[in-house]
């Protein structure tokens, strides 16, 4: 009988297993053996062990290589703070469902079925120097040079506050549905107590809602790990101004296929990074979500 | 009634059979043909159909997107297909293939007007190995060089009334233009394409044009040298006539705002005239190389050859290729070419009717210089173009000298170019 439900299960998982193993992980473990080869252009030559490492690792690329991590890293940072942190007040705001909060949670979810490249160029349309209504405005008031994503020192950090605009309302639904789920006995039984609205939010609610924060940190991570799409939208293919917004992703993009303009590549090393961003994100992951649980308590 | 269907069946294959193979006889040969100049694809099928009536070969011009054509070809050539003729991009990017044995090499016995073009342009299809440097792998198509394209209705606007002729005169007006509230130049550092552009307009003259280029290729001299510093520092110096909030303008930014006439000058190449005139008819402009130091003294027109037709080393039909290639090579063809596509034509000796265009083939003839950081730098990551352009990003940010951007340019090409190795 156990044996019988076994198989079906087998049967019914087949299809789903065999796809991943096609298209998921025999591709990754293809990758990982790309990275022990030397190439000429898309051309497999000999066998190198980890001459492509050692080379990451060294210069020139390794001098990229640690600014497009830091850059990863920041954005890892600046995501939790920004995006995560306003949605968990956004989170508070509706669950406390002020006058139109069904209107206002449509509102805050909104931009995130929005295509990325679509806001990436919106946003790019409203900082653009010489006809942007923020650059005019800024004008106005007496910035004379503004120019955000221009400028290294404020280009990472405007496309991690575009970033925020784009997904703030993923953690924002996430968080309600967490505040929504956790009984009203333990808000009552704090109130009894005694206990202060800001009590009742640090002792409370924020301990139930350790298994919302585990998805959203891990989710977090992995997106920024990978961070692409704005980026090559809005900054360019070289993490523009001067590689300030240069990510993990960008560079393998650029070795891997080459910048349109200057055709040349370095397919060997675009592997080694993509499976230096493999561990990252596995490892990281794994880690993360193993300490996070730990931390979760029964609700 | 089953047996004569199974017949019947037996009949109409066979006479499918001998027909497909009557077909399959008659057949001229078909050569496939991709490229990423999608804009060009009413000429090249015009010129296909030129090419059939005079050997009754057949040409199918196949266009990609721009930014998607590396990709797109490289992948097809590593997968053992792709077409007979590939339209290769020039230098590094053709040396690429050619090193990997993508394409078939072609010398002046198959080809022989390939005797008539400059070996600078030759250079460029030229591989990068030790042996496929000295194989030549197509034939160039474009030549493109860059100057300054000014706005006349702004000069005459800001009271100059004669261009320039030194170099001093010349930053003397930038200055004029700004007094009288007008952009000077349209170019900005964002994604540092137009100061690589503006320091091949500049630079040449400081750091001794065509002998330097000759010394720094061969490895006699490197970056760290007193003239090549000093047209970094020129180049970067020409800021203070950017445009407002410049930091954010980028190459795009900076031709629309030209084009719509906002600036003064813009520095960018003839391969842009069609831009400007498809997106402003009414915009009145010019070309000028940047005028020499001194009254009378040399300057340079950077140029390069903008690509080249090359043909799959793993083409079916060789011989047609070649004839092909050999059309392609033609004054008949040239001419059509800088016509038609308001392109100067890596023919030598073709007439452009564009006043502007013909102006750039003229001082091209005279001033021409290889455009150095593309003709000479870049064959491998990083090469001298992304370095060049995030060291002149740093130094206008006052983050990086001139002589710390020439030192990072020696150290970062020395990890690929042999003659820096020493």
């Amino acid at each position: 009988m156990r044996f019988q439900r076994n198989l079906w299960l087998v049967i019914f998982l087949a299809p789903a297993l065999l796809l991943m193993l096609v298209f998921t992980i025999l591709p990754a473990i293809n990758a990982l053996s790309f990275s022990l080869y030397s190439w000429t252009s898309f051309n497999r030559e000999g066998f190198v062990g980890l001459e492509n490492f050692r080379k990451l690792l060294s210069f020139p690329f390794r001098d990229a290589f640690v600014s497009a991590f830091s850059h990863n890293l920041l954005a890892f940072a600046g995501l939790m703070v920004i995006q995560n942190g306003l949605g968990l007040l956004l989170a508070y705001a509706l669950w406390r469902q002020p006058p139109f909060f069904k209107f206002f949670r449509v509102t805050v979810f909104l931009p995130v079925i929005l295509s990325l490249v679509v806001v990436g160029f919106l946003w790019l349309l409203f900082f653009d120097p010489l006809i942007g209504p923020l650059t005019k405005a800024a004008n106005a008031l007496g910035i004379t040079s503004f120019a955000p994503l221009g400028d290294p020192k404020y280009a990472l950090l405007t496309l991690i506050l575009v970033n925020a605009w784009r997904w703030v309302g993923f953690p924002t639904l996430v968080f309600l549905a967490g505040l929504n789920s956790i009984s009203e006995e333990y808000y009552e039984a704090a109130r009894l107590d005694g206990a202060t609205e800001g009590q009742v939010f640090r002792h409370v609610m924020l301990p139930l809602l350790a298994p919302a924060f585990t998805i959203i940190v891990i989710l977090t991570f992995i997106g920024a790990m990978e961070w692409f799409e704005l980026p090559y939208v809005m900054a360019g293919v070289s993490g523009n101004p001067g590689g300030a917004t240069d990510t993990m992703g960008l560079m393998f993009y650029r070795l891997a296929f080459g910048a349109a303009s200057e055709s040349t590549s370095n397919v060997g090393v675009a592997a080694a990074i993509s499976v230096v961003l493999f561990v990252i994100v596995g490892v990281g992951s794994a880690l993360g979500s193993l300490y996070l649980r730990r931390r979760e308590v029964e609700g | 009634m089953r047996m004569s269907l199974r017949t019947i069946g037996k009949v109409l294959a066979v006479g499918w059979a001998f027909l497909i193979a009557g077909m399959a006889l008659a057949q001229p040969v078909t050569l496939s043909f991709w490229s990423w100049r999608v804009e060009d694809k009413e000429f090249y099928d015009d010129i296909a159909k030129q090419f059939e009536k005079q050997t009754g070969i057949k040409v199918v011009f196949t266009p990609y997107k721009n930014t998607e054509y590396n990709t797109i070809i490289s992948s097809a050539l590593a997968a053992g297909s792709g077409p007979d003729i590939i339209h290769t991009r020039a230098y590094g990017g053709l040396a690429q293939l050619a090193d990997a044995g993508y394409l078939l090499p072609i010398d002046a016995k198959q080809v022989p007007n390939l005797n008539k073009f400059p070996s600078s342009l030759l250079s460029a299809a030229r591989g990068f190995k030790d042996d496929t440097r000295k194989k030549i792998y197509g034939v160039p198509f474009a030549t493109q060089s860059l100057g300054f394209f000014y706005n006349k209705d702004l000069l005459n606007r800001a009271g100059i009334k004669e261009l320039p002729e030194t170099w001093p005169e010349f930053k003397a007006a930038l200055a004029k233009i700004k007094a009288a509230g007008i952009v000077p130049i349209a170019n900005g550092p964002k994604d540092g394409i137009s100061l690589e552009q503006i320091f091949g307009v500049v630079g040449p003259m400081f750091y001794g044009g065509t002998d330097y280029f000759r010394d720094v290729t061969t490895g006699k001299k490197t970056f760290v040298d007193d003239g090549f510093i000093k047209a970094l520092e020129e180049t970067a110096a020409l800021k203070e006539f950017f445009p407002p909030n410049y930091a954010g303008i980028g190459y795009p930014e900076g031709r629309t705002l030209f084009t719509n006439g906002g600036a003064a000058f813009f520095v960018t190449g003839g391969f842009d005239i069609a831009f400007f005139r498809e997106n402003n008819p009414k915009l009145n402009f010019g070309f000028m190389p940047a005028p020499p130091l001194t009254r009378g003294g040399r300057t340079y027109v950077s140029t390069f050859a903008d690509g080249n037709y090359s043909i799959n080393a793993k083409t079916k039909n060789p011989e047609a290729a070649i004839k092909f290639l050999n059309f392609l090579s033609t004054q008949e063809f040239g001419q059509q070419f800088t016509e038609k596509l308001a392109q100067a034509s890596a023919v030598p000796g073709t007439k452009a009717k564009d006043p502007v265009l013909a102006e750039v083939i003229e001082q091209t003839g005279y001033y021409g210089t290889p455009y150095l950081t593309l003709v000479g730098f870049r064959y491998a990551t990083p090469t001298g173009t992304e370095l060049m352009r995030s060291g002149l990003q740093k130094m206008i940010l006052g983050q990086a000298t001139g002589r710390q951007v020439a030192e990072e340019m020696t150290k970062g090409v020395a990890t690929w170019f042999k003659p820096f190795q020493r």
